[in-house]
């Protein structure tokens, strides 16, 4: 009971990132398929994607949008200087993260694609996607394949 | 192989899950990462003074294209990379070269009711994302969008042309060296208005020194410089979200297509 | 304008791979002077922040001019030890581009030739960036640039099984990178900064130094590295990567993405978490230490076994990451002095001995060792250049690698890591079986009967290089090495006979430069005396 307070219940989006990246993981090193590795790897690029984003929630925040004043109040009184323009931190979730995650996001549509591409080529030379038997392939040597 | 991986996750697993007990609690506002340790915290800096700085109320924007400006057009540079890269593996005859001849464009001459359907819906549709994926973009410095989800929505239109005719309909509005310079356009647009900081003296990417090329105050320049790299953004994302498709989808020879 | 060198060095690389997207569609010769007009402005630039930095201190970048307060924006930071890498990247990066005049398989200029170009200066962008960044979340995303455009030079080959590599190191690539994010990504939660000399001084702070969550970013980051630099039990993907890769990418590939990573370790351990933290406990130096014996031992004799030039090479490349990691964590001056001078000396003797192998591979027809018989007659200068390469990698003066391994000695001795020392040692021998086994087929091996190649009987001395350039150019052949080739490798051994005989300023840089870090106090060992 303790444990569930103390370590589950206040980190249950971690137990649940671990858990997706581990499966993620998973896949990559240890699925015979090229197209199920690259499965993993998305699976375990949003894991960490989740995690970043647990890590900027701020209980009961808005989105980091700060909320319009008319423009010529805008104007006449920067938020700083005029008490009733503040603005409260606590109020808006925490962008840091969401802009990391941004470039994270990017980072891993590109790799995808890439490797979709290069598995297209893998698949051109050696007629599979199964890793040991384009392994297999390789030993026996072929027009091409061995260098 | 099997066993080695399961242990590596699962040691993985483990190292990852002996932090879990030390975090600050799920939705903590006063946590190091969203309170800051200490009397100083970056986010909720960028909360408090992004309004003064650069004029733009979303947030993430400003973060995004101006205090973080610089991983930002890395992160192009990395979209550019992605489809140069893909068209460097895939692509197997000489850009420009010979193409098969044009479909017809109209999806109403071929007899098949299906393709009717689809044809019509997706001409009624295509400019309503197109002009939906602009607003986005332009919009950004307000509500969530900007240059890479506009930029998506929009490579998104030319691949639903790909999808609902064949590729070279798709291809016939945007060709390969269309989207290769726009590309490389993109990311020039952004890291040429840095350079042109630059040149005036200033750090690069500092906006601020812009006032009198965008005919106003430092502060607004900023807000506008953001615009203008978003406009690279998305240009450089259409480019290549369109070219990764047009290159999957047809094994590299940019001829059928699905 | 000198103090904006920083942006101009990173910026001249980038414009010269837009510039080549916008102006040459499928022609190599317009491509090619672009990138060396843009590679020889960075160069320029790394040279003069280099004087820069040496006569005045470090020097502070801050992009979009975001300096106060500190951390909101992302700051570039200069200091002797990245000066001398930055400048060892540049000139690096240029000699490669001009080996690869003809593109990116040294044959006849493909339509692909223009898209390698662009390719190769944003790897060229990737890794100046790496190593002149001051924040932990934008090293992850130059990283990026660098191994993207890395994968994509790897799986440009025509060689089927460089596809495959190229797969490997994607997988293998990502899984490292993501372990980097994922350490920065605990490091902001407990210390809400990105910016290294920020988290810095908040990891001094004895409630964060002792949470468990920053020791597990820290082993993240390091594992994550570990992989990317293909530290011993981690190096599957590299080795198939560097051999089946265009010649053109493994001239660049070999000789800096490991030694880039090794940097961000060293980096990370000194700037970040700093030397006070790293080396608290001397359990985990003792343990890293041992590793890199392990890497340097399974590394020599890998090698050893292969018939494989390049291969062979290549996990030379393995071995010469343990010592380099075994340095950094000897937990002591002379050990770290000697892991950063290696990254320049092994930089330039990778260089050339990769340059040479290109050469020799694509003369002899294949890659395999038993083929290269006679090659040192026909190609004196190439040979030379190889001897001197392959003596650094040995160990004897005055090349560079001569005084990396002195100072690693050295600093084993001191720390009492007799293993490290031995392991050293071991390895030299290794290398020098390796070495003299290779001259010997090349130098006195026969030809081989069935002549592959129809080249005279009698092995007279190579023509002048110019006389060498013109026939290359004319007819096309791949008889004699272009100019465009040979240049290029002559250079890199003159670098890296030039690192060993200013072994002596280069390693003053490096010790001004570790004087300079902060937290003398907690760190005194490593500042040295």
């Amino acid at each position: 009971m303790d444990l569930l307070n103390q370590y589950l219940i206040p980190h249950f989006n971690y137990w649940a990132y671990v858990i997706l990246m581990m499966i993620g993981m998973h896949a990559m090193i240890v699925k015979n398929n090229l197209i199920k590795k690259l499965i993993g790897m998305s699976i375990f690029q949003t894991a960490i994607i989740l995690f970043y984003v647990s890590i900027g929630v701020k209980e009961g925040a808005d989105i980091p949008v700060l909320h319009h004043h008319a423009p010529e109040v805008a104007e006449s009184h920067t938020p700083a200087a005029d008490p009733h323009h503040a603005v409260d931190p606590d109020h808006y979730a925490n962008p840091l993260p969401h802009v990391l995650m941004l470039t994270a996001i990017v980072v891993g549509v590109s790799t995808l694609g890439m490797a979709l591409a290069i598995s297209q080529s893998i698949y051109k030379d050696f007629d599979t996607l199964e890793e040991n038997e384009i392994l297999a392939k390789i030993k026996q040597g072929g027009p091409g394949i061995d260098v | 192989m099997k066993w080695i991986g399961l242990i590596a996750v699962v040691l993985t697993g483990a190292l990852l899950l002996s932090a879990v007990g030390d975090f600050p609690d799920f939705g903590d506002p006063k946590s190091p990462a969203n309170g800051g340790v200490g009397d100083f915290s970056v986010s909720q800096y960028y909360i408090t003074h992004t309004e003064q700085d650069t004029k733009v109320p979303n947030v993430v924007t400003a973060v995004l294209a101006d205090y973080r400006g610089y991983d930002t057009m890395f992160e192009t540079t990395v979209i550019f990379i992605a489809g140069i890269g893909i068209i460097a593996i895939l692509r197997s005859h000489p850009p420009g070269g010979r193409r098969g001849p044009a479909h017809p464009i109209d999806a109403t001459v071929d007899g098949d009711h299906q393709r009717i359907i689809i044809g019509i819906t997706c001409r009624i549709m295509i400019p309503i994302i197109q002009i939906f994926a602009l607003y986005v973009v332009a919009h950004g410095h307000h509500s969530p969008g900007g240059g890479f989800q506009g930029g998506v929505m929009l490579g998104a239109s030319f691949i639903l042309i790909g999808l609902s005719r064949d590729l070279q309909a798709a291809l016939a509005r945007f060709s390969e060296r269309r989207f290769i310079v726009l590309a490389c356009l993109g990311v020039a647009i952004y890291a040429g208005f840095g350079l042109l900081c630059l040149l005036l003296e200033r750090n690069f990417l500092d906006y601020g020194v812009l006032d009198g090329f965008f005919h106003t105050d430092p502060v607004m320049a900023r807000s506008h410089g953001i615009f203008a790299v978003e406009v690279g953004v998305a240009f450089t994302v259409t480019a290549i979200m369109f070219a990764i498709y047009a290159n999957l989808s047809s094994k590299g020879r940019l001829d059928e297509g699905l | 304008m000198s103090e904006q060198l920083p942006a101009i060095l990173l910026v001249a690389p980038l414009f010269g791979a837009l510039l080549i997207g916008v102006a040459s569609p499928g022609d190599p010769r317009r491509a090619f002077p672009i990138v060396l007009l843009s590679l020889s402005i960075s160069l320029a630039a790394t040279v003069a922040l280099l004087t820069k930095v040496v006569s005045s201190g470090p020097v502070d970048y801050f992009l979009g001019g975001w300096a106060e307060p500190l951390g909101i924006g992302i700051q570039l930071r200069v200091d002797g030890i990245n000066a001398l890498i930055l400048v060892f990247i540049a000139l690096i990066g240029l000699l490669t581009a001009i080996f690869s005049y003809r593109g990116p398989d040294d044959g006849e200029p493909t339509d692909k030739a223009p898209l390698f170009y662009i390719l190769y200066l944003l790897l060229c962008v990737g890794l100046l960036g790496i190593t002149i960044t001051g924040d932990a979340f934008n090293v992850f995303v130059l990283v990026e640039i660098a191994s993207l455009t890395s994968y994509g030079l790897v799986a440009m080959g025509s060689s089927p099984r460089g596809t495959l590599a190229a797969f490997n190191y994607i997988i293998m690539g990502t899984i490292g990178a993501s372990f980097y994010l994922l350490g920065v990504g605990y490091l902001y939660m407990r210390t809400g900064a990105l910016n290294m000399a920020q988290i810095h001084s908040l990891i001094a702070l004895p409630e964060v130094a002792a949470s468990q969550t920053i020791l597990v970013a820290f082993l993240l980051i390091l594992v994550g590295v570990w992989i990317k630099m293909a530290f011993f039990p981690l190096y599957g993907w590299l080795p198939n990567a560097y051999t089946y890769c265009p010649s053109g990418a493994s001239g660049i590939l070999a000789p800096l993405v490991t030694k880039v990573s090794v940097y961000v370790m060293i980096r990370v351990m000194l700037s970040v978490f700093g030397a006070g933290w790293v080396f608290q406990s001397a359990g985990w130096s003792q343990t890293v230490v041992w590793l890199a014996v392990i890497a340097i031992l399974a590394g020599s004799f890998i090698a050893l076994a292969q018939v494989e030039l390049k291969k062979m090479l290549s996990y030379l490349i393995v071995a010469e990451v343990g010592y380099m990691v075994g340095g950094a964590w000897l937990a002591n001056h002379w050990g770290m002095v000697g892991a950063i001078y290696h990254i320049l000396a092994d930089a330039a003797m990778t260089l050339c001995l990769f340059l040479a192998a290109n050469i020799f591979v694509k003369h002899a027809g294949g890659g395999r060792i038993d083929r290269l018989e006679g090659l040192f007659r026909r190609m004196p200068v190439v040979a030379g250049a190889f001897v001197v390469g392959a003596l650094s990698m040995i160990g004897v003066p005055p090349t560079g690698g001569f005084f990396s391994k002195w100072y690693l000695i050295r600093g084993g001795i001191e720390a009492g890591q007799w293993p490290f020392v031995a392991a050293l040692i071991l390895s030299s021998l290794v290398n020098a079986v390796l070495f003299f086994r290779i001259f010997e087929v090349a130098h006195f091996g026969r030809k081989p009967a069935d002549g592959h190649h129809h080249h005279p009987p009698h092995a007279d001395g190579e023509p002048s290089p110019e006389q060498q350039g013109t026939i290359g150019e004319t007819t096309g052949s791949d008889r004699k090495p272009r100019l465009t080739a040979v240049a290029p490798l002559v250079a890199a051994a003159a670098l890296v006979l030039l690192v060993g005989i200013f072994s002596g300023p280069i390693v003053e840089i490096i010790r001004g430069a570790l004087q300079g870090m902060p937290h003398v106090g907690a760190a005194a060992p490593l500042i040295g005396r």
